[in-house]
């Protein structure tokens, strides 16, 4: 049996590996080597060094966005987490109508991240409205729009992966803490958390990554107004390559280092948190 | 075990399916038309709508093809559409030639605010556009390689102002096919309630021709606006995000026309802005007599202020003569059709008595350079129709709606609406200068958008009127490098 597998393994793995190579490996190589270009097209590249990623880390506007975008991760990181593992715990007490707040809490994120961000400026522009402020007239407002935005949308997301992790649990290992004398809080930061390492594994780098990633609900919410104080970093790697004209190689040269910034963050995180995970 | 080696027979037989399926499709489109296949794919994501006219249309170009390819071998046209709003229009008129002429005409339409991008990726692919548009000199140097010379065409001996084209050396690369102006769109109702009022500081439009008499009419509507009727005199400034080009393009125009003119050039690789006084009059004026408090302006959009004046709830707003649709389309709007007129933009530069409305064309044809001379000649063919015979006369008029810089159209064949006739009135009147559009010579829309942020800091107080200009005259450096590069 193995024989016969391994034998028709080329064969099986060809169309999955050819289609890699054509819309993966292919337009990444492509991607790096344009960074490294100046060009209006793809066709017509010329290859002009490191000039372009010099431009971009002296680019005013790319250093604001990096530490915008960090800044923002940070909290929305922290924020999603303890929002959706509360959510979670408490949504697995047995409480009456636990469906149907599951349901509720996951539904915002069915909705698309444009149309989102355009409620989302109507509603707080409304409120804003009573101050006689927009949410363009100070980026701190825009900044905790983005934070209430992508709370409201991930929290329920992250909070389905959390009561998964806490529904398999085993529930004798709680009744042991509890038999033993453990507290309820000593219950939940001793017995439930580490049991869940692996939910939260996964619900930091699907945080951290998106939210370094965000990119429609910023368009949609501010579009960097007021003066790209607000602009993350795929809105400005987006605005430099379409909207500059012979900036196009910077632009791409801003999203390679963007993605090597992702990649080393996921992965980071991903190596400290594995370590903490236990096998029950 | 038998269970596992069914179902691995199982996968690889759906999996060898969903490649034959896969192939099978593509081998039926390819057998129609190859070319069409691989652009209809592409389209697919951005022209949902458009999807299924086009199919029909493609199919019919597919049977023309091959009814053609006997005689000769006949280009075709592949026009990719600025104007979002006349996709239709376009659409039926590439219907229309290939049922008269019998050569294919394929238009695909850019989503709105999204040309760049588009052409960027159309261009790059094997069957690209033999027709498309740039916007003035700015977007030539960024698609000379692609602009071919029309200096020999029927069509620039047409143009009626050949200084319109774009022209670099002894070749011409752009041409524009539409003209359009712009200026104040007041409610001439409202105003004539005005000047009967007692105190006036007018009379007539006729008296208000230049800035100072402007504001001191302006400043007087505002301190009676409840006698008027009215909100405010201006309709609100918008700053909402993407919604400032009114002012960060159109009204910077005025201040940097004067500026080329007293240096007597058409583009400058520095600016000195020394017309910015000019600009903040205006602008000053603008935020300060509107429906809108000044805090309030990064909320609103360019349509929430046509539909404050359609609604008679302020009597002026600054916009062009494309604006009318959204006035007309308003419900429940109250300005009456024969009502709505243009002022100017005053700005209190000396000599502005005489100045007309801001004319001129962010629009031009552009030939694909790269593409097969088959497919050029039918190109050139196509725009030299629409523009010379009478059915695309009558389609460039009445359904595009455009008044169109050529000497083929003769007296009246002008579009109808209040709003083009008063930019018509403009240009015939010999008296007045119009403002050309210089704006087409902005670095980019980085500079255009940072400008724009500018403003709207100064409008909610949070930048001093100094500090916009320093920025703006620094900006247009860095970004014009960046193109001269």
């Amino acid at each position: 049996m193995q024989k016969a597998y391994k034998k028709y393994f080329p064969l099986f793995v060809l169309p999955t590996l050819i289609a890699f190579i054509m819309f993966f490996c292919v337009p990444f190589v492509l991607g790096i080597i344009l960074s490294f270009c100046k060009f209006t097209t793809v066709t017509n590249a010329h290859f002009v060094g490191v000039e372009n990623y010099i431009k971009a880390f002296s680019n005013k506007d790319f250093l604001n966005a990096l530490w915008f975008t960090t800044k923002f991760t940070v909290v929305s990181v922290v924020t999603v987490n303890v929002i959706a593992f509360s959510f979670a715990y408490a949504l697995t007490r047995g409480i009456k109508g636990t469906s149907i707040f599951r349901t509720v809490f996951f539904m915002p994120n069915l909705i698309g991240g444009i149309v989102l961000g355009y409620i989302w400026q109507l509603m707080i522009n409304a409120v804003l409205a009573h101050f006689n402020v927009t949410i363009t007239t100070d980026p701190k407002y825009g900044f905790w729009g983005l934070i209430i935005l992508t709370n409201w949308q991930m929290v329920g997301y992250m909070m389905i992966i959390y009561i998964a992790g806490i529904q398999n649990i085993p529930t004798e290992l709680i009744e042991a803490a509890k038999i033993d004398g453990a507290s309820k809080a000593q219950a939940l930061f001793k017995v439930t958390v580490p049991m869940v390492m692996s939910s939260i594994t996964i619900c930091l780098f699907l945080t951290l990554t998106n939210s370094f990633k965000l990119f429609d609900q910023n368009l949609a919410l501010t579009a960097g107004l007021p003066s790209r104080k607000t602009a993350m970093l795929a809105l400005d790697i987006y605005t430099t390559f379409y909207n500059r004209n012979g900036w196009e190689g910077v632009g791409q040269a801003k999203a390679v280092i963007f993605f090597a910034i992702v990649g080393l963050i996921s992965l980071t995180q991903l190596y400290f948190t594995r370590n903490k995970e236990v096998e029950s | 075990m038998r269970k596992k080696k069914l179902v691995a027979a199982l996968l690889a037989a759906s999996m060898v399916a969903g490649l034959m399926v896969g192939c099978g499709s593509e081998g039926g489109s390819t057998e129609k038309d190859d070319s069409s296949k691989k652009e209809d794919k592409a389209d697919k994501a951005d022209k949902d709508e458009a999807k299924d006219d086009e199919k029909d249309e493609e199919k019919d170009d597919a049977e023309d093809k091959s009814d053609d390819s006997a005689d000769a071998g006949d280009g075709s046209v592949y026009f990719l559409n600025f104007k979002p709003e006349v996709s239709e229009t376009w659409e039926n008129i590439a219907k229309m030639y290939t049922d008269e002429t019998g050569v294919p005409v394929k238009v695909v339409t850019a989503a709105s605010g999204m040309y760049e991008q588009t052409l960027k990726s159309e261009i790059a692919k094997k069957d690209a556009p033999t027709l498309f548009q740039i916007n003035g000199p700015v977007g030539y140097q960024n698609w000379k390689d692609y602009c071919l010379d029309l200096s020999g065409t029927d069509l620039y001996s047409w143009l009626s102002d050949k200084s319109l084209a774009i022209s670099s050396g002894d070749g011409v690369y752009g041409i524009p096919y539409v003209v359009e102006g712009y200026g104040i769109i007041y409610n001439e109702e409202i105003m004539e309630k005005y000047f009967a009022l007692d105190g006036a500081k007018a009379t007539s439009m006729a008296e208000i021709n230049n800035f100072d008499k402007l504001k001191e009419v302006v400043e007087d509507m505002t301190a009676k606006k409840g006698d008027l009727g009215i909100d405010g005199v201006f309709a609100s400034t918008s700053f909402s995000p993407g919604e400032d080009w009114r002012w960060q393009t159109h009204l910077m125009n005025v201040p940097i026309y004067y500026e080329y003119k007293d240096a007597g050039v058409q583009d400058e690789s520095e600016i000195t802005f020394s017309y910015n006084p000019n600009f903040k009059n205006i602008f000053d004026l603008y935020i300060n007599n509107s429906c809108t408090e000044p805090a309030m302006l990064g909320s609103k959009t360019v349509e929430d202020s046509m539909s404050e004046f359609a609604l008679g709830k302020v009597a002026m707003v600054q916009n062009g003569n494309w604006g009318w649709g959204q006035v007309s389309g308003v419900e429940g709007n109250t300005v009456k059709e024969d009502k709505v007129k243009f002022l100017p933009i005053y700005t209190g530069v000396s000599g502005e008595e005489k100045q007309g409305l801001c004319t001129g064309t962010e629009n031009f044809f552009c030939v694909n350079a790269e593409s097969s001379e088959a497919d050029q000649k039918a190109t050139i063919a196509f725009v030299e129709w629409l523009f010379n015979s009478d059915a695309g006369k009558n389609a460039v008029t009445n359904d595009l709606g455009f008044i169109a810089p050529f000497t083929t159209f003769g007296e009246g064949e002008g579009p109808t609406d209040p709003l083009a006739k008063e930019v018509t009135r403009y240009l015939s009147d010999s008296s007045l200068t119009s403002v050309s559009w210089n704006f087409t010579t902005f670095p980019s829309q980085t500079f255009k958008d940072n400008y724009g942020y500018a403003l709207l800091d100064y409008a909610t107080g949070q930048k001093d009127w100094d500090t916009v200009v320093s920025e703006t005259i620094e900006d247009w450096k860095t970004e014009k490098a960046a193109i001269a590069e």
